[in-house]
């Protein structure tokens, strides 16, 4: 009987997402038609652009090392009821300590891959700082950690233009495309032929079961989330509230911080401007449709990742600008929301009905 | 020299125009308890969708009500999702921000590079021929001077008028509003819709007159919501006192254009970013007296200086007390 119960809520609650979804694609549709495409087409070039052969399955891999890295460290800070909206510039410094320290020991003597580990430690360091830094404005400042991050990351980005066209400038002409790339042999191994590294996908692994057991099964794990819950009762209790959601916002850079600097190690081999890419809020967006959840994470994160890929194809196959994998993202965030809204009401009302029998 | 200097005042007031207004709006949204994020998704979206009717139909008005009316939407799905939907402000706020974001880089790509009409400046007779004054209050354009007269109607309304003090009771005590027989709820619905109606007329006063046309992401609004929300905050939801935060927040960007010209070696997008930081700052400035370490470090200054100090900060900040706490009358 109870075995019926949870199966029947278990399809209800798919029955929802479901809804959701559907929602979404009605809703993408309806702009297609705005814009005069059809959707039928667009979507079929969708899939085709992120599943069309092995270079974009692979590619697909590519976006979803960074974007899950760091979907799971906004669960970090969401854990402890923080809005970090500031990853995006957390990448970006993990990517500038990164290129730093390549840059200076690219004539040492040590082997590559102490030289890439080292690299991608700074790059945690980086993240770190920077996220602290929000930490700082929001606990000791009383700056609400949404504008601390978001004005960080315009401040970020503006660094790292000036380090491109200014001291680490390309000999001769400084321009976008970035800083002098990296000797070949610092590059992250990848596989032959593609640009994915299987040392990146197992980073995210490892970086997956850490977060999984730090936050489940360890007291640090169950004090932020008591703060995220209500921090005055948790202070009450005795928690050091500041400490840990200073803690929190660490591990969220740090974490930042690495998917920027295997953006450094393993992709471009070089500092470029916008190398953050937008993961930074596209992986806020990740981690509230996957509702926080460690196994949808990933999941979800992929998904977004294959529209991203797919979407890169849309401009020269049928003159649609490629924003429209981020519209598709948004809009399956909003409707996935207001379907919860959707199923409480349902629920509550279900719930007093069987209070009114 | 100095005629420069007035010219440049002059801009300072034209381009702190959609600022004024959009801040106000959040001004407005806000005094009645909601926290609506999704700003600079808004001024965004309404810019493209004003530059786009303004194209199509050749028309000034059919721009500026078109971004209204997308702000207006918007603001509706956001009161629809917050209060009738019992989902967080917050997020909804910022899904919004990031979809209306999108949603004018997807859709104003088919508008990008052409040129809509163009607002004209519209001295008014006599008063425009005024020394000083007439230069910088009375030679611009129609959604200036609504900018400019928006200031005092938004603090009157909140003010003096039935409807805005309205606002101000389901903003401050929701409960004591219920209780009174106050549709709570109706009323955080309107001035959602009003406030971001107000936000959506940001996006036009861009795209048809300060910076003319879209460009997509090159066009150079993204941001500015942002900002909007932080001088709201600045400004402790007063609407004069957020105006002059938009006037100082313009002035000193000006100041930085003003002097971009003396470093050359700097490229243009690093002094771009500087009201960022600006903005934190002033931030931390305004939030600082709430501190806890405040009054502890304050106590070391010698007395007269204390005094002074805690003088001043007892005028404390008017948040609204439910700002961004839901109300359900069950």
């Amino acid at each position: 009987m109870e075995i019926k119960n949870k199966s029947h809520k278990l399809l209800k609650h798919f029955s929802f997402s479901l809804v959701a979804v559907a929602g979404a694609l009605i809703f993408v549709s309806i702009i297609l038609w705005i814009a005069d495409a059809q959707p039928g087409l667009t979507f079929q070039k969708l899939i085709q652009g992120a599943f069309g052969d092995a270079t974009k399955i692979a590619n697909g891999f590519v976006v979803w090392v960074p974007l899950s890295l760091v979907a799971g460290a906004f669960i970090i800070t969401f854990t402890a009821g923080l809005w970090n909206l500031g990853i995006e510039g957390q990448i970006m410094l993990g990517a500038i300590f990164t290129t730093g320290l390549m840059r200076s020991m690219q004539t040492s003597a040590l082997p590559p891959a102490v030289i890439i580990f080292l690299s991608c430690l700074m790059g945690m360091v980086g993240g770190a700082l920077w996220a602290s830094l929000a930490g700082i404005l929001r606990l000791y400042g009383g700056v609400s950690e949404i504008f601390a991050g978001v004005g960080l990351n315009f401040v970020a980005t503006a660094f790292s233009i000036w380090l491109i066209f200014g001291p680490w400038k390309r000999p001769g002409v400084a321009s976008m495309s970035g800083t002098v790339p990296f000797d070949e042999k610092l590059w992250l191994v990848t596989i032959p032929g593609y640009r994915l590294s299987v040392w990146s996908l197992i980073l995210v692994a490892v970086v997956f079961v850490g977060l999984f057991v730090v936050l489940k099964k360890t007291r640090f794990g169950i004090q932020i989330k008591a703060i995220g819950k209500n921090s005055k009762a948790a202070s009450l209790m005795g928690i050091q509230t500041r400490k840990l959601m200073m803690s929190a916002m660490l591990l969220c850079g740090a974490i930042a911080g690495l998917a920027g600097a295997l953006q450094v190690v393993g992709v471009y081999h070089r500092l470029i401007p916008s190398i953050s890419s937008g993961y930074g809020f596209l992986g806020m967006l990740v981690a509230m449709l996957a509702n926080n959840d460690f196994i949808l994470t990933p999941l979800v994160a992929y998904l977004f990742s294959i529209l991203n890929i797919g979407g890169i194809q849309l401009p020269i196959d049928l003159h649609l600008d490629s924003t429209l994998s981020g519209v598709l993202q948004t809009a399956l965030v909003l409707f996935f929301l207001i379907m919860n809204g959707v199923k409480q009401r349902f629920l509550e009302k279900a719930e007093r009905k069987q209070d009114g029998e | 020299m100095e005629s420069d200097f007035l010219v440049g005042l002059a801009s300072v007031i034209a381009f702190a125009s959609p600022i004024v207004i959009a801040a106000i709006g959040e001004t407005l949204t806000e005094k009645s308890g909601m926290l609506n994020l999704s700003v600079n998704g808004i001024i965004l979206l309404s810019a493209m969708a004003g530059f786009v009717a303004a194209y199509q139909t050749q028309n000034l008005v059919a721009g500026y009500l078109a971004g209204a009316l997308v702000g207006a939407m918007i603001g509706f799905v956001l009161a629809f999702c917050s209060i009738t939907l019992n989902q967080s402000q917050v997020a909804v706020g910022l899904v919004l921000a990031f979809l209306c974001r999108d949603l004018s880089y997807f859709l104003g790509n088919d508008f990008m590079g052409f040129s809509a009409p163009v607002i004209h400046s519209a001295p008014i007779p006599f008063l425009s021929d005024l020394p000083i004054v007439g230069m910088l209050f009375f030679d611009h354009t129609v959604m200036v001077y609504l900018s400019l007269i928006s200031i005092p109607i938004a603090t009157v309304w909140l003010n003096k008028t039935r409807f805005g003090l309205l606002a101000r009771s389901v903003g401050e005590r929701p409960e004591a509003a219920f209780a009174r027989g106050i549709n709570v709820n109706g009323v955080r619905y309107l001035y959602v819709i009003l406030g971001s109606a107000m936000v959506g007329l940001a996006g036009p006063i861009y795209s048809l007159g300060l910076k003319p046309g879209w460009k997509g992401s090159m066009t150079g609004l993204d941001g500015i919501g942002w900002i909007v929300l932080a001088i709201t905050i600045f400004g402790g939801w007063n609407p004069f006192k957020v105006s002059l935060g938009s006037y100082l927040f313009e002035f000193l960007r000006w100041i930085g254009l003003v002097y971009q010209t003396k470093f050359t070696n700097v490229p243009s997008q690093v002094l771009q970013v500087a009201p960022f930081p600006l903005m934190i700052l002033t931030l931390v400035l305004v939030n600082i007296k709430n501190a806890e370490w405040y009054e502890a470090v304050i106590r070391l200054l010698p007395p007269p200086l204390y005094k002074l100090l805690t003088l001043k900060g007892k005028r404390k900040k008017a948040a609204p007390s439910s700002l961004g706490i839901p109300f359900r009358n069950v």
